[in-house]
């Protein structure tokens, strides 16, 4: 995407040209840039796996594969859409954004910034490699587990299962390592005057992002750790005939997976009450109200991971106290949305892109959050639990509260980044296509998991068929509506309408004081904040 | 488009509470066990306050989305953050709202339906204890009249029907059948013991409103009391293997007298069963026998054909193990012999002893020796099966 931007400046700095430059880069915006196309590119593979899953449920019975490979996609499509797709893309933003928005000249740590990201390309071949061993007759392809590795299954399972666990591996590398500098950036390069309290939401929704992924991040490790051990040298962590226990492993992994859904959410928490007080041409509302409830968000998600589980087995205790945890997090979530909604309100609004996902983003992520509330409910999660409820219920929260978001934020900034505008109507059209299909494919979803629909199976009952068939060719529509999106990018990538400096009109914030597209290290001079 | 939905959802969940719809797909189906009506209830409760915090706030913002526009040469106002004590009482409101819905309205029902739900034992009159395994359940009865009855329970939807391009006509309950159901009696509060052979499981009726993992290794518990006599179908809903979606529960509740007329039949039935065992058996009836064993709990994974699905599930058809001798000169069975990998298992084989009985494991395994393409000749007797479980 900054193409333009480098060959604009390549003559005046000393830098090795063509793959050399984008392997030993140590530029901010070049590796928010890899880390960035990185990501849609992973989106799309991870999306093609979903179409694939999609058309095999279009109709019961068997059409296009076996059990076996079914198993494969849906375990590796999840695992590629949060660590391949979701994370790298917000990493990107922070890669980009971070110094722009605080004023400094680059990330803190550039040469880990660069070993960060080019750990994602092999873990991200180590995740796919099995299905074309496959092919070649070795092995029995790719994870077969579903994303959460729940042993004795996963104990159980082929070589996929140790590829997965050695890409978790390289990807929590890498996730620690960008924390890390993140972390370090946001403490020590802020520009003269920007006191912790005037950083930009979404250098906070990152701060705590990055705190959380520190702390959980080797717990998983050392999870998936312990699964390659009883798997291969005779331990038995989890397995009862040892003395271990399976549940455990459940403990360890949401210890972390509850707060990866934050993890993941945060940053999108961090700019899109800045796009909307850009739209609505006002200041945000409640800054400090947001940060507390970021902080206590995050804090709340290291506490309630057994939520995911209530139907394991766990004391009466334990179920009410997870139970009533998982609900208190309404309240600071609830304080966002009154900000982010009085942000709107009386201000002078505009609908471009951004503010048109930004806006349809409450919207549907607040479905996410609302269904959220009703699973907390111990009993009636023991019908909401694994089944297509609960994957229209987290497809609400991680597609529309994660991947639109990120849209949003690719809509807003992409002028800056590139110096180009997009294509306006293609942006809008994107925006609807995506909303409204979206939506008629998650909606049959919840319909499908009341009346019984589990997860995860590859051929079902024939009373599910007619939701089904919608969820398909809704699906379906979705997935070639991202194609607009694609070559929106690359067009605006290429060329187009010159973007001005601040390129919306209500634009606020040192990243807009710059010109678009900004120079290769940003801040000549350091600006101070008032 | 969502406040359509949530409205729609609203109004279904209104006449769910009054019981207009007999059998609906926009909601829980029919409860029959006080669970599954406590769950309807909350279910109902909840989906209708968060349906209305919804549209409201939905309303605001599409208030605020057409009044407060630039296009409307709208100023902005900008905010004031509330200082005195008034506007900070009204912002407060909200807040206490919140917790009200929170931890009073849904919190104390929660509360009452979690006690219930996990108190498996208060008043409960039988147990059955169920085992999961890759990829049937296993039920036994563990107290009263019934005791001692033990069966397990496999999809019997026609494997054709199952298999990739499959064109005709599919069984109405294509999927949720099976050929032993569990029976137990209508109105009486039934304890589950559940736990599994290999991976985890979960046995799920939806009507029942209770689903629990099996875990291996570990026993958990759950109860349920089917009130409403009739056929009741459920899936396994964790994830298992390949045959993951192809585990049906199906549970006949039946009054009283007539489970006792099936507890008796069936007794009779398993004693029979058991006798088969110390008689001398032809290969030929061996041989048939075998083969509905055989195409019921093996095929899954070694195919129709003895051809298996390497490298996963290894071929029948030519191994060394259905090929190589079975009792050593001491009349002993040997390790790693035909009987003792069909009896023991190993990695994802199962064990089962514990799901076949002695003249099934004798015909699978003289089928397995003399079709498939083997030919070993040689007859396994139930007796012998008998003698090698001592």
């Amino acid at each position: 995407m900054s193409t333009t931007t480098v060959a604009h400046h390549e003559e005046h700095h000393d830098h090795p040209v063509g793959i050399m430059r984008w392997l030993t880069t140590t530029n901010h915006k070049d590796i928010g840039t890899m880390y960035l196309t990185f990501a849609l590119i992973m989106f799309l593979v991870g999306g093609v796996m979903i179409l694939a899953i999609r058309a095999e449920l279009f109709q019961p019975g068997l059409q296009l594969m076996n059990p076996e490979f079914y198993n494969q996609l849906i375990g590796v499509h999840a695992l590629i859409m949060i660590f391949a797709a979701l994370m790298p893309a917000a990493t990107g933003f922070a890669n980009w954004m971070i110094p722009l928005q605080i004023g400094a000249p680059d990330m803190a740590l550039p040469r880990l910034n660069n070993w960060g990201f080019w750990l994602l390309p092999p873990s991200a071949i180590l995740l796919t490699l099995p299905f074309t061993l496959a092919l070649f007759g070795i092995g029995d392809g790719a994870l077969a587990t579903g994303w959460t590795f729940y042993p004795p299954l996963s104990v159980q399972g082929g070589i996929g299962v140790d590829f997965a666990i050695f890409a978790v591996h390289l990807l929590g590398i890498s996730s620690v390592l960008g924390s890390i500098n993140i972390i370090v950036t946001l403490f020590n390069m802020r520009a003269p005057g920007m006191t912790l309290m005037k950083m930009p939401m979404f250098a906070w929704g990152w701060l705590i992002t990055a705190f959380l992924l520190i702390a959980t991040i080797p717990v998983l490790a050392g999870a998936v750790t312990m699964l390659l051990t009883d798997r291969h040298f005779g331990t038995h962590f989890f397995d009862a005939a040892g003395g271990g226990d399976p549940i455990m492993f459940q403990h360890l992994f949401w210890f972390f997976g509850h707060p990866e859904v934050y993890i993941l959410l945060l940053p999108v928490w961090g700019f899109i009450p800045q796009i909307l007080e850009t739209f609505s041409r006002k200041p945000m509302y409640g800054y400090k109200a947001q940060v507390y409830s970021l902080w206590a968000i995050g804090a709340l998600a290291v506490v309630v991971w057994a939520h995911h589980f209530f139907t394991a087995g766990m004391p009466v205790p334990a179920l009410l106290y997870f139970m009533y945890s998982t609900m208190a997090i309404s309240l600071p979530l609830a304080v966002l949305f009154f900000c982010w909604i009085k942000t709107m309100w009386k201000g002078s609004m505009s609908f471009e892109t951004p503010m048109l996902f930004a806006v349809g983003w409450i919207i549907l992520f607040g479905i996410g959050g609302l269904t959220g509330l009703v699973l907390a409910d111990v009993a009636a999660d023991a019908q909401y639990h694994n089944s297509y409820f609960v994957v229209a219920h987290f497809h609400y929260t991680l597609f529309a509260g994660g991947i639109m978001g990120i849209m949003a934020g690719t809509y807003y900034w992409l002028p800056k980044m590139t110096g180009h505008m997009y294509n306006e109507k293609l942006g809008k059209l994107h925006f609807w296509l995506t909303a409204i299909s979206f939506n008629l494919t998650f909606i049959p979803q919840f319909f499908l998991g009341l009346a019984g629909m589990p997860r995860r199976i590859p051929d079902y009952a024939l009373q599910f068929t007619e939701f089904n068939m919608i969820s398909s060719i809704a699906a379906f529509v979705l997935g070639f509506s991202q194609l607009l999106f694609v070559y929106n990018i690359v067009t605006c990538a290429r060329g187009g309408k010159k973007a001005t400096d601040q390129v919306w009109e209500g634009a606020k914030g040192l990243e807009w004081t710059l010109p678009s597209p900004p120079p290769y290290h940003s801040f000549t001079e350091q600006p101070t904040v008032k | 488009m969502q406040g359509f939905r949530r409205i729609s959802l609203g109004i279904l969940a209104m006449l769910a509470s009054i019981n207009v719809y007999a059998d609906y797909s926009w909601n829980f189906p029919t409860p029959a066990t006080p669970m599954a009506l406590d769950t309807l209830h909350v279910h109902n409760k909840f989906m209708t306050i968060t349906g209305i915090i919804f549209v409201v706030v939905l309303l605001i913002m599409i208030y605020s989305i057409f009044a407060h526009r630039k296009s409307k040469a709208y100023k902005p106002v900008f905010d004031k953050v509330p200082s005195t004590a008034v506007e900070i009482f009204w912002t407060l409101i909200p807040f206490v709202i919140l917790l009200l819905i929170d931890f009073v309205i849904m919190g104390i029902p929660a509360y009452h339906s979690v006690v219930m739900m996990e108190d498996t034992r208060d008043k409960a009159t039988m147990v059955i204890k169920i085992t999961g395994s890759q990829w049937r359940w296993q039920y036994e009865y563990m107290d009263g009249d019934a005791k001692g009855i033990k069966f397990v329970s496999n999809l019997s939807t026609p494997k054709e029907q199952t298999e990739k391009g499959f064109q005709g006509v599919k069984d109405d309950h294509y999927l949720l059948e099976v050929d032993n159901h569990l029976v137990l009696p209508v109105g009486e509060k039934v304890r589950i013991l559940m736990t599994s052979n290999d991976v985890l499981h979960n046995w799920w009726v939806p009507q029942f409103g209770s689903s629990r993992v099996a875990v291996p290794g570990f026993l958990r518990e759950t109860w349920v009391q089917v009130d409403r006599a009739g056929t009741y179908r459920g899936q396994c809903k964790e994830l298992c293997g390949k045959g993951h979606g192809y585990m049906p529960v199906v549970v006949d509740a039946v009054p009283m007298d007539q489970f006792k007329i099936w507890v008796a039949d069936k007794k009779d039935e398993l004693a029979k069963a058991s006798a088969g065992s110390d008689k001398e058996w032809t290969k030929e009836d061996l041989v048939a026998n075998g083969k509905n064993v055989y195409e019921k709990n093996c095929a899954v994974c070694h195919q129709i054909t003895g051809a298996g699905l390497p490298p996963a599930f290894p071929p029948l058809t030519g191994s060394k193990i259905a090929n190589g001798p079975i009792f050593g000169a001491d009349g002993k069975y040997l390790k790693d012999s035909h009987l003792d990998r069909v009896l023991n298992g190993i990695r994802v084989m199962p064990a089962w002893k514990t799901m076949l009985n002695d003249t099934e494991i004798a015909s699978v395994i003289t089928y397995e020796r003399n079709a498939l393409g083997n030919s070993v000749g040689d007859v396994l007797q139930p007796a012998q099966v008998k003698a090698a479980r001592q």
